[in-house]
């Protein structure tokens, strides 16, 4: 079965064997596209989370099979350049492998709350987990982010 | 006689230098997806491997039947410990655990089999098809049971003055347990072994390269030399990357097919491929004097180590070196076994046999305070160790300023800590609060009815580096050359960056010693000597020595050299303080290099009627000796505290009867960003004069003490006893007096 998405941009087609496979794992084995992460594969991690069609998804939970035709963002394609620096100069990265999942969902709550208080920003990454940092940088990360996009044009 | 070489002068203050928080050098590439962890690997040709486990705690396997998997389309390869090319048993201290199961299986998830095929969902139903037939034996699941059965990797006593006989005035004795703890990194265990000119090229994440190495190359029946190490990304480790998990059999499996072969476990086998933190059990006893000074210690401590040695041995020594924490006790009598059960084997976490009794020894010295209605901080005021004390093990106290004594008394760095809560208010209730803000969260539980705020302090006291006469060192290389008539520092280590920043010190500690602004890390890989292990809080001390002193040397030789004439270059192995082993019957001997403490204090709100608990705030005073990035050691503190908030109240591996109940994360919960409270730091600086930097490891004993404070908050919530952790609704609830 072939399947037409656009991923990051780029129109990509993807042919996939077995009607079941995820999205996430089409990305990462087919498509090479590792930037989305596969720590636990049954949506309770965050880390793979992609924009589909502009919502945030657990990317091993949505079937490959249901993207024909559809918009695919990953932290490629989803996120800001002052979100990235973000995370950078805060110290919200340690081994980083919930960074990329983090990162499209801080860029949706941004997108939807320009200016997030502490609670908003808990209830929105509540998630994506992070066994490093204690997720104190990530909130630092989340504020300066949004006071780097208040600066910019929009 | 020479002219006396003057060597330049480093610039303390470098720009991006030690003290600093420049920017990690893997940070970029972390936050635009193209950073490799290991399972994001792929190589031309490649097969995917994966691995038969025991659905049996304990087994003997009467046969094994392969002709199915092996006729499966797609299938290159299924192997059995018949198909071991050289030793058939590996492990980090004691090679007692099999590569692939013998002839009898002793754990739930012990490997049986291993298969390559040319995709990952082939090699899985492949071993789907292997037929095993095992005679279910009956399994040895409690580990008391299995110390009296003489089943145990160590019995380490410790015995000072006559615990037996001495008289105190008020006595507490109580019995605790800690649950099984899981590293839970999030990126999976993987790896890629790919053949190479008679031998092979292993990409791993792993904490000790050559660690690895030592024991793979004897079960490959390989020189170590035709095997060559090379880091791939890790994506957290804690300990759980210390043992092997992939790598034996993915090389088995390259060496048998000729073709790269990738490993990659998903969360439910890496909750079994991977070794937990040892659950314990510990009856303690506390005789105190009427002013609440300590008179007598009496444990009793027994780790499950489960079915394979690891660490244990290790973890065994620290359980029972820090039985009784930072505080001076005359009278000690400590028993501490790690047992040989069958239930998954336990070895490496962030804490390493100090969390266990922290818990047991904080929550103690709480009991006392209550039984003499003292508070807490004056407590352990009292009872802590000063400069020239000795810990149980005879060890003196030392490293400390001299030069703070406190009005004639020997400095006490723990009295230190202690005194700067005093600046510190513990938070208000606020009015109006939001229910989310409640227990219960946006569940709608309550409006505050039945809700007890709560408030407890802990105190951890950890070995920083590795103890009792173990050969620790670290070797660094470091070349400096002209790049476009600039000086560039080449640095080359094995050290694991697991996340905490390492790779970052490393270049900080090159720009501070060489004075030069472009510091380029060459892969850790093991073409250079060991580096030993991330772990034991151990990397800034050891390979940040290493570089530290290899630097100091190109300096020297750089004195007398123009760079234009060619590049310098110095190796150089560093190692710490010589530590001797404990005592076999006494427990004494000057086992550690250096301690480290902290302090947490918790505040809690408890929804009394339905159990659940907020912690609504964590304050953390650490003595780090000295700062070297503090952007990196807040992300420490933060993350080591959120461990220990885990396994304060949500996290345990439960098993029955040996086998695993929750090996996912729907049913092993890790605190998410609503489970962690906002937290506040007082870092402390009171320098080691030993160290390099003066610096004090700092990973691991946030991991220590935010368990007792955050369960000593529930207790004054609750006035409930709480011995157990994690701490569970049904305890807060059932039984409780209406």
């Amino acid at each position: 079965m072939r399947v037409t998405m656009h991923v990051d941009g780029a129109e990509t087609a993807a042919e996939i064997d077995r009607p079941g496979e995820s999205l996430l794992s089409t990305l990462r084995d087919r498509l090479g596209l590792t930037g989305s992460k596969n720590a636990c594969e049954q949506g309770e991690c965050g880390s793979c989370t992609v924009l589909l069609d502009g919502a945030p998804v657990c990317a091993c939970l949505v079937a490959t099979a249901q993207c024909e035709g559809r918009e695919v963002k990953t932290v490629v394609g989803a996120v800001p350049r002052p979100v990235r620096d973000a995370f950078v100069q805060c110290g919200a990265v340690q081994c980083g492998f919930c960074t990329p999942g983090l990162l499209v969902s801080v860029a949706d709550l941004l997108d939807r709350e320009p200016d997030p208080t502490d609670p908003e920003i808990r209830e929105a990454l509540a998630g994506n987990l992070c066994r490093c940092t204690g997720y104190e940088k990530i909130i630092d990360a989340v504020h300066t982010a949004a006071a780097a996009l208040a600066g910019e044009p929009r | 006689m020479p002219e006396p070489v003057e060597t330049p002068t480093p610039p303390q203050w470098a720009a991006g230098g030690v003290g600093q928080s420049p920017i990690r050098p893997d940070a970029e590439s972390k936050v635009n997806g193209s950073f490799d962890y290991a399972s994001d690997l792929a190589f031309e040709g490649m097969l995917w491997g994966h691995t038969l486990r025991s659905p049996h705690p304990k087994a003997r396997i009467r046969s094994i039947d392969t002709a199915a998997a092996r006729a499966l389309p797609g299938v290159v390869a299924v192997l059995t410990a018949a198909d071991v090319p050289g030793k058939l048993h590996y492990g980090l201290i004691e090679a007692d655990q099999p590569v692939l199961a013998p002839g009898e299986v002793n754990y739930q998830g012990e490997a049986v089999a291993i298969v390559a095929a040319e995709t990952l969902d082939l090699a899985r139903r492949a071993a789907e098809l292997v037929a095993v037939d095992y005679e279910v034996l009956e399994p040895l699941c409690d580990a008391s049971k299995a110390v009296e059965a003489g089943e145990f990797f160590r019995y380490q006593p410790v015995r000072v003055g006559d615990p037996d006989t001495a008289e105190a005035a008020v006595v507490v004795a109580r019995e605790y347990e800690v649950g099984m703890q899981d590293q839970a990194p999030l990126g999976p265990e993987s790896g890629v072994a790919v053949p190479a000119d008679g031998g092979l090229v292993l990409h791993v994440a792993t904490q000790w390269l050559h660690s690895d190495l030592e024991q793979i190359a004897p079960c490959l029946g390989l020189e170590p030399e035709r095997i060559h190490m090379a880091m791939a990304g890790i994506g957290g480790a804690f300990g759980a990357r210390e043992d092997l998990s992939v790598q034996i059999h993915m090389a088995m499996l390259a060496l048998r097919t000729g073709r790269p072969v990738k490993m990659m476990y998903d969360r439910a086998e890496s909750f079994l491929g991977h070794v937990h933190r040892h659950p314990a059990r510990m009856r303690y006893e506390h005789g105190a004097d009427a002013e609440g000074r300590l008179v007598y210690v009496k444990a009793h401590i027994v780790l499950d180590g489960g079915a394979y040695a690891s660490t244990s041995e290790a973890v065994v020594g620290n359980a029972a070196s820090l039985a009784v924490g930072p505080y001076k006790v005359e009278h000690v009598g400590v028993d501490a076994w790690g047992a040989r059960t069958n239930n998954p084997p336990c070895g490496a976490m962030r804490g390493f046999g100090g969390v266990q009794t922290c818990f047991a020894y904080e929550s103690q010295m709480d009991a006392l305070a209550d039984a003499l209605g003292l508070d807490p901080l004056e407590i352990r005021r009292r009872n802590s160790l000063a400069q020239g004390d000795q810990l149980i093990t005879g060890q003196v106290v030392e490293a400390f300023d001299p030069a703070k004594a406190e009005d004639g008394r020997p400095f006490s760095p723990l009295r230190d800590l202690l005194g700067r809560f005093d600046d510190i208010p513990v938070p208000a209730v606020p009015a109006g609060r939001d229910i989310v803000e409640l227990p219960g969260g946006t569940g709608n539980t309550t409006h505050g009815e039945g809700v007890r705020r709560g408030v407890g302090y802990g105190v951890g006291l950890k070995n920083i580096c590795y103890s009792e006469g173990f050969d620790d060192y670290s070797t660094a290389r470091v070349r400096l050359e002209l790049v476009d008539g600039e000086p560039v520092a080449y640095v080359h280590t094995a050290a694991a960056e697991v996340g905490q920043g390492h790779w970052n010190l490393q270049q900080q500690i090159a720009r501070t010693e060489l004075g030069v602004e472009r510091v380029v890390l060459l892969p850790n890989d093991t073409k250079v000597g060991s580096a030993g292990s991330s772990s034991a809080s151990r990397q800034s001390y050891m390979t940040g020595g290493a570089v530290k002193a290899a630097c100091e040397a190109v300096r020297e030789l750089w004195a007398d050299r123009d760079l234009a004439d060619g590049p310098v270059e110095a190796t150089r192995v560093f190692r710490h303080r010589a530590t001797k082993p404990m005592d076999p019957v006494t427990g004494q001997g000057e086992s550690h290099v250096q301690l480290a403490l902290c302090v947490h204090r918790a505040t809690v709100d408890v929804d009394v009627e339905l159990g659940l608990v907020k912690v609504v705030d964590l304050t953390c005073v650490q003595d780090v000796g000295k700062i070297l990035n503090p952007v990196a050691l807040e992300g420490q503190i933060h993350g080591g505290s959120a461990q220990g908030l885990g396994l304060a109240v949500m996290e345990e591996i439960v098993t029955d009867e040996g086998r695993v109940k929750n090996a996912s994360f729907t049913d092993y919960l890790i605190p998410t960003i609503l489970d962690m409270p906002p937290m506040r730091l007082r870092i402390v600086e009171n320098a080691d004069p030993d160290a390099p930097y003066g610096l004090r490891g700092a990973g691991e004993p946030p991991t220590l003490s935010s368990t007792p404070a955050i369960v000593a908050a529930i207790r004054d919530a609750t006035g409930l006893p709480l011995t157990r952790v994690p701490v569970r609704p049904e305890h807060l609830t059932v039984g409780r007096p209406s």
